[in-house]
């Protein structure tokens, strides 16, 4: 028999050990990305064959750039929470497991700065 | 102790693939894709801020045959995830769950990838000049 509340196990007592949060962010980046990804993809598509000078002014325009820092912060973030789940699932060695999560995150985190850095060095250069 | 005789679920290799389980490892697998291919996109944008050359290296690359597949890979993946996300948060909001909807919602969901992917595809076409 549990003593703990049922609030008490919603409350970051999960496998996880922190409630709702994840399945919270997962859906809020989702909603994010949609207008995002749609804007990026006809964006990418009016472009197509575009050249250096071109993709650059493109990247430099005040509107484009804040969209695209907007758009790598939600991609990141709903990737590395995804890929967290799916290495939840499928790696059941402890150790292992989570090494794997550590490293997503670093990557995610790493990745999504250098192209943040990548914007602005176009955004002011 | 257990019974021996009580039910287990059915392992993957008996298992009818249906709409709608074949949809959710799709749903995982095109996840796991974006992450992969977002990677080339990035390349594309590090190019553009380190300098000439390296842009059209990657412009180069991209044009090639190899390159056209990953990205004909990756727009159908980004176009089904987003689709078929936009049916999860549905889901998440108790709507379309029936056996029925599932399987109607489903479907719109694999016409509406297909078809978003052909309108880009024709549309980066129509912007090079190609029509």
């Amino acid at each position: 028999m549990s003593l703990r509340s049922p609030l008490g196990k919603v409350r970051g007592l999960g496998s996880a050990k922190e409630g709702v949060v994840h399945w919270w962010a997962q859906r809020m980046t989702a909603v994010a990305l949609i207008p995002l990804v749609i804007w990026f993809v006809a964006s990418i598509a009016a472009m197509a064959g575009a050249d250096y000078s071109t993709f650059r002014d493109w990247i430099a325009t005040p509107m484009v750039s804040i969209l695209l820092v907007l758009l790598t912060i939600a991609t990141f973030h709903h990737a590395q929470l995804g890929l967290q789940v799916v290495l939840e699932d499928y790696v059941h060695t402890e150790w292992l497991k989570i090494a794997c999560i550590g490293l997503v995150k670093f990557a995610a985190i790493g990745l999504a700065v250098a192209t943040i850095f990548s914007i602005v060095r176009i955004a002011l250069g | 102790m257990a019974s021996q005789n009580r039910p287990l679920s059915p392992h993957l290799q008996v298992y009818k693939p249906q709409l709608t389980s074949v949809m959710s490892i799709m749903h995982r697998a095109t996840g796991i894709a974006l992450a992969v291919g977002t990677l080339l996109l990035l390349c594309w944008l590090i190019a553009a801020a380190t300098g000439e050359r390296a842009f059209n290296d990657v412009q180069a690359f991209n044009a090639s045959w190899i390159g056209r597949l990953l990205l004909l890979g990756w727009s159908y993946a980004l176009f089904y995830h987003l689709c078929n996300g936009i049916r999860h948060l549905f889901w998440d909001a108790g709507k379309g769950f029936e056996l029925g909807a599932a399987y109607r919602n489903g479907w719109l969901v694999v016409a509406a990838s297909v078809v978003l992917t052909a309108a880009a595809w024709i549309w980066g076409y129509a912007s090079m000049g190609a029509f």
